[in-house]
């Protein structure tokens, strides 16, 4: 059975997950990609607000296609996320608890996830119109130049992700591999 | 000679635009199909059941399958008994700026790569130029998302390196991208020419149907030794272990020079979309 939880989750929350938890993601969650991350980290060194609150916070990787009319967005699937690793650590230590998004992750922010406490989430790389159709609403909040890789303020309900790597450094992409060719033996 | 006009094209790339990035074509939709009833993990299975899911409710609402909408590359094959009025390249970009912007696609390009600002219509397109005889004008459209783009490779082996070493690197390449570029993938890959000719026959495999293999027996047989060794990794579907790593090994090999033994691998995730039209 999926795990609910209700974003933004504290670092406890986090630290609670497991690598391998499937996990229902329901409340607020903001988008943030490449272009994005730039800014939010240029913003820390300049000691400028972020244009949310990153305590708590879970970022989603994602740059969504145009919402259609009648729609609350486009597609909306999650980008490769080691792109975002030179910005992540910076992010965690302020508060960040969570990050959804595909692919590894480097050394340096899984040092950050576990000294403060965050999970990194995966979701389905690729099904952008499934997952589109749990987003309740999208507004963007920063960064409005950047197009696709605007800000967004994305309400979700039961949005489908599984824990990739835990607070403890567990990664399934390690585990479940190995689970696999094991089973051939 | 026969005439098309530039309108003609811009139309033409403008619907290919929107139909490859809302529908995936039948023989990627019969691979994955069949791998998820071949499929011996659970989880696996799972995933490849949202995946089949996911194109489903794309095609249903006319929605981009994934929402990296890609660089737009079009493969232009032109008849040598072909004239058209103006220029060809600005058809084909006007194609692609009416397609995105009608079809609600992403615009994902950005004007100098280390500036980066996004030029706002995903214009210019890749655009690919055969001249072939005859008086068709043969149109392809094959947004190409960047995700598994950024795990491909090109190495420059050596003659002595041999087939082996073109095997070795073939396996590495999907080793080294592992989970990232949305697996399962169909992998192109080109093997000699000169280093930019083997990366386009890297690309242009990947517009062959999954479920066709290279003409030549020799090519044939790799092909499907290759997809046997990159299956027994164990990455499976979303890199979280299983069968199913890829759908596909498309080879294409070229003419090279007695020092050189180029291989270029061009990875694409089971997002692998184009369509064509012919004038």
């Amino acid at each position: 059975m999926p795990i609910r939880i209700t974003v933004p989750m504290s670092r406890q929350e986090a630290r609670n997950l497991k690598a391998g938890d499937s996990c229902l993601l329901t409340g607020t969650i903001y988008t943030a990609r490449d272009a994005a991350h730039k800014r939010l980290c240029e913003a820390i060194a300049q000691r400028k607000e972020l244009p949310f609150d990153i305590r708590d916070a879970c970022i989603y990787y994602v740059g969504p296609t145009p919402t259609k009319p009648g729609q609350a967005i486009g597609s909306a699937g999650p980008t490769t996320s080691y792109r975002m690793d030179a910005y992540s650590p910076s992010l965690i230590a302020l508060g960040q608890t969570g990050m959804i998004g595909k692919g590894r992750r480097g050394p340096e922010v899984v040092d950050a996830m576990k000294e403060h406490g965050a999970v990194y989430f995966g979701a389905i790389g690729g099904c952008g119109a499934l997952l589109s159709k749990c987003v309740r609403k999208s507004v963007v909040i920063a960064y409005d130049d950047l197009g696709a890789e605007a800000v967004r303020k994305i309400e979700v309900e039961d949005f489908p992700v599984t824990v990739i790597i835990d607070s403890l450094g567990n990664n399934l992409y390690e585990a479940g591999r190995a689970a696999y060719l094991a089973s051939l033996e | 000679m026969r005439e098309i006009t530039s309108e003609q094209i811009v139309e033409a790339v403008s619907r290919l635009c929107i139909e490859a990035n809302c529908c995936l074509p039948q023989d990627m939709k019969d691979c994955i199909d069949c791998c998820s009833q071949c499929e011996p993990w659970a989880p696996a299975r799972e995933i490849l059941g949202h995946i089949i899911e996911n194109y489903h409710i794309a095609e249903e609402r006319c929605q981009p399958i994934c929402q990296d909408t890609g660089v737009a590359c079009v493969f232009m094959e032109v008849g040598q008994d072909v004239h058209v009025n103006g220029s060809m390249a600005d058809a084909v970009n006007e194609g692609v700026r009416k397609g995105y912007a009608e079809g609600y696609l992403r615009k994902s390009v950005v004007g100098d790569p280390i500036e980066r600002i996004n030029t706002g219509d995903n214009t210019p397109a890749a655009i690919y130029w055969d001249i072939v005889p005859g008086d068709r004008l043969s149109v392809t459209v094959a947004p190409k998302g960047f995700g598994s783009e950024n795990m491909s490779q090109i190495k420059m082996l050596k003659p002595s390196d041999g087939l082996q070493g073109v095997k070795d690197f073939i396996v590495k390449v999907v080793e080294d991208a592992g989970p990232n570029p949305c697996p399962p993938i169909v992998v192109g890959v080109g093997v000699g020419g000169t280093f930019d000719q083997c990366a386009c026959a890297a690309k242009k495999a990947l517009l062959r149907p999954v479920d066709r293999r290279n003409a030549d027996p020799k090519y044939a047989a790799l092909e499907e030794e290759m997809l046997e060794k990159i299956n027994a990794l164990g990455i499976g579907p979303q890199g979280l272990g299983g069968k199913t790593t890829a759908l596909a090994v498309n080879i294409e090999p070229l003419p090279t020079h007695i020092a050189g033994l180029p291989a270029a691998v061009n990875i694409s995730c089971h997002v692998t979309r184009h369509k064509t039209e012919v004038l």
